[in-house]
């Protein structure tokens, strides 16, 4: 069975976000960026399942500019046999992703395509539940942990955990099927540095965007980007006496 | 413990500062079939870059003609100069200095800069590595350096394996080349196995703070440098500030003390805070904010202090081995220089180190520190006559046939009580950051807490009795981050040490008194985060 790993480049989140003077996005330029916390952490559970003898290859699959290789390239060095690589400057909103990994999946035939739950620059939380839609398979969001029982090649049944409002729930689905992962289901590994240079040699496939025939308007428009509003100065009360007249007269009692 | 993983190079530098960066890139343009990796504790190539910084470019122009056709991020021609005497409540403009006039040169953030190097470096075949860091140094059976060992990641506090540990590996070399920048961690080592500063002064240094804003709009007058003295200093403590304006309304600003300060009050990070709010700059910086702050010591031994500078197996270029240019306020034109000599003289030379030293001190690098090696040392009998002294050496050249001595920074500090210490005249801060914490927040320092501490302080009982009573504690001061706190809990009074928000400046391990702080490196990639500094 193969595994396909969506693996997106976002700003690093330890950069402090700031919002361009004229609202019309964040600045990137000079900001770090690597790759999305849970889309590691799909990539390692694939990793993981390949290492059990679930499945055999693991790819990465990312869309962005030319330069998204040498994230790509993180991702092989952290294991993944290959990377596909589509190739645009345009920003890509959850439904384009979605369908650029739906003409994947019809290229590649995988049992299992594995996604972080949400990226942390946009937080969509959408690419996993609209691909599973499009490709009309199950789909197990939000997962905290993953069984696999193989049948034969892609088919078989995947066990999932899921991180609830209310708590766990455990679901059963038929492969083939998207999982998108959440926080606690693993810990990434560290790259190793003779890793980073077995994964140079490891081939990533470009493909053009435009040669995808992928619809690719766009479905959600922003009108601006702003920072949250700073804190205002507090007042300081006496007694507790002082602090309900305060909140009564702001209408929070 | 299993046998370590080993990857063999030609060449390995440690650290992808300015000088390891050029040194590499000289290495290849040279002779492309050596092997050469750069191995760099940050996280990603930049980030634990601090400078001003101004830079002559001559040395870049000789290192990648055509530069300026491709030049890095941020980068500005520089305008007019000022320079300032500073007094509480303003200040009168004096004639630059002719080592701080700037026309030529460029604003740069080095940060960025050498983010813009690395790529050019892996396109001739350097292997850069980030996020890996030099945790010790191996040796061969003939004592001869044999290349680092890389830290082991996945370590707990306790020392034991958490479950993603993942052993480092060692990285052998024919020669081993340091660029850790001011005060190295296995420059340190070396420095002692070999004794390269037998019959040299101390080693010198200051800490340089520094913030990068964002001002409002039309604020900033892109290209302006401008240098100040005096106030928030004592004239016995040896302190200055710099302002850069780069474009897009954005200023560099910073403030350097020297660590050879006498007072155990003293605090650096709060001598910085003090003179942003001088009439002269708060109007400046009113209304903007702070995009990213960090600190960094500063190498200032200068010429008769510089170590000898090779070892067998191994070499220092850049400000490691402590070629900063004081007068100058500049460092990144030495480091490069000494990066690209190093290159001709390995290649030269079959990758032997022998004989670097004495072409380094032969070369117009050290030339350059002849001719200023009075002027930073006189500083130490007081600003006005440093002032003059600097004035005379300035007329002569730096022929005077005298060489002022430096001292250790560490035994410089007074004991408590034991003279009157300065009265610091200080005022009302308005401007962020309210203190260290909320500073250390615009470094977006990380450290992941479950490791060992990476700052070993040799013997904690000293902390609560001997230094409490001759120095009142003073790493909880001298620290620009606030890793070092005094708590006094049910468990007693002790030393604490928040390792997490180190910045990586190294000030502690130079100025502490009794030389018991050992800075070593923490798990590979943390560290500050700095953008664009």
């Amino acid at each position: 069975m193969k595994i396909l790993v969506g693996y997106k480049r976002v700003v690093d989140y330890n950069v402090r976000i700031q919002v361009k003077s004229d609202g019309s996005g964040v600045v990137t330029d000079g900001v770090k960026l690597s790759a999305n916390p849970f889309d590691d952490i799909a990539l390692e559970e694939a990793l993981r399942l390949r290492e059990k003898g679930v499945a055999e290859e693991v790819i990465v699959v990312g869309i962005g500019p030319a330069d998204l290789t040498a994230h790509l390239r993180n991702g092989l060095a952290m294991g993944a046999n290959r990377a596909i690589h589509v190739v645009t400057t345009d920003a890509v909103q959850p439904l384009t992703a979605a369908r650029v990994f739906l003409k994947l999946i019809e290229k590649e035939q995988p049992g299992l395509f594995i996604v972080g739950k949400q990226a942390i620059d946009d937080d969509a939380n959408q690419t996993g539940q609209m691909l599973a839609a499009l490709w009309d398979r199950p789909q197990a969001t939000f997962a905290g942990k993953i069984d696999v029982s193989i049948e034969s090649g892609a088919t078989g049944k995947v066990t999932v955990t899921r991180e609830v409002d209310a708590g766990l729930e455990v679901i059963e689905a038929e492969l083939p099927a998207v999982i998108t992962t959440d926080l606690r289901l693993n810990e990434p590994r560290f790259i190793k540095l003779p890793d980073i240079m077995k994964a140079k040699s490891k081939p990533i496939d470009s493909i053009e965007f435009a040669s995808l025939g992928v619809e690719a308007h766009d479905h959600l428009k922003t009108t601006h980007y702003a920072a949250p509003a700073k804190r205002s100065k507090g007042v300081m009360v006496k007694d507790a006496a002082e602090l309900v007249a305060v909140l009564k007269q702001k209408g929070l009692l | 413990m299993s046998e370590r993983e080993t990857m063999e190079y030609d060449v390995i530098v440690v650290g992808a500062g300015p000088a390891g960066l050029s040194f590499a890139i000289r290495l290849k343009q040279l002779k492309p079939e050596i092997t050469v990796c750069v191995i760099e504790k940050a996280s990603t190539i930049g980030a634990q870059i601090l400078s001003g910084a101004v830079i002559e470019p001559q040395p870049l122009d000789a290192l990648l003609p055509g530069w300026r056709d491709n030049p890095p991020p941020i980068c500005v021609p520089a305008g007019e100069d000022e320079f300032w005497l500073l007094s509480k409540e303003g200040g009168r403009k004096l004639p630059v200095p002719p080592g701080m006039r700037n026309h030529g040169n460029f604003i740069v953030s080095l940060g960025a800069l050498c983010a813009w190097l690395a790529p050019q470096a892996e396109a001739l075949g350097v292997d850069v590595f980030p996020g890996f860091a030099a945790a010790d140094t191996i040796f061969n059976q003939d004592g001869s350096v044999a290349g680092v060992s890389i830290g082991d990641m996945g370590v707990a506090k306790d020392g034991s394996h958490k479950t993603g540990y993942t052993q480092g590996i060692d990285i052998k070399a024919k020669v081993t080349v340091l660029a850790e920048g001011a005060r190295g961690s296995l420059t340190k080592q070396l420095i002692k196995r070999f004794e390269l500063d037998k019959g040299k002064d101390p080693q010198g240094y200051s800490i340089g703070i520094k913030e990068l804003w964002q001002l409002p709009a039309g604020r900033g007058t892109s290209g302006k440098i401008v240098h100040s003295f005096g106030w928030p200093a004592d004239s016995h403590t040896y302190g200055g500030s710099f302002i850069y304006h780069l474009d897009g309304d954005r200023v560099a600003l910073g403030y350097v003390s020297g660590l050879d300060y006498s007072d155990p009050d003293y605090k650096p990070w709060e001598a910085f805070q003090q003179w942003k709010n001088h009439p002269s700059l708060k109007p400046l910086l009113d209304g903007g904010e702070i995009l990213s702050a960090g600190a960094r010591a500063i190498v200032t031994g200068g010429y008769q202090s510089l170590p000898n500078v090779e070892m067998p197996g191994a070499l220092l270029i850049g400000d490691t081995a402590g070629l900063l240019n004081v007068p100058k306020v500049k460092g990144t034109h030495q480091a490069i220089k000494s990066g690209m000599l190093a290159a001709e003289h390995l290649v030269a030379n079959d990758l032997k180190s022998a004989g670097f030293n004495a072409k380094l001190r032969a070369s117009d690098v050290m030339a350059e520190l002849k001719k200023v090696r009075n002027i930073k040392p006189a500083f130490k009998k007081g600003l006005w006559f440093g002032l003059m002294n600097a004035a005379w050496e300035t007329v002569l050249n730096g022929a005077s046939p005298w060489t002022l001595k430096n001292k250790a920074d560490w035994s410089s500090l007074h004991k408590l009580g034991a003279q009157e210490e300065p009265k610091r005249d200080y005022v009302q801060r308005t401007l962020a950051p309210r203190d260290r914490l909320a500073g250390v927040y615009f470094a977006a320092t990380e450290h992941d807490e479950d490791q060992p501490i990476h700052l070993h302080v040799s013997d904690t009982s000293i902390c609560v009795t001997q230094c409490a009573e001759e120095y009142g504690n003073p790493c909880t001061r001298f620290c620009p981050a606030s890793v070092y706190e005094i708590v006094d809990d049910a468990a007693g009074k002790r030393l604490q040490i928040n390792a997490a928000n180190c910045v990586h400046c190294k000030t502690c391990d130079i100025k502490d008194p009794y030389q018991i702080i050992n800075w070593v490196t923490p798990e590979g990639g943390s560290g500050p985060n700095y953008q664009n500094m």
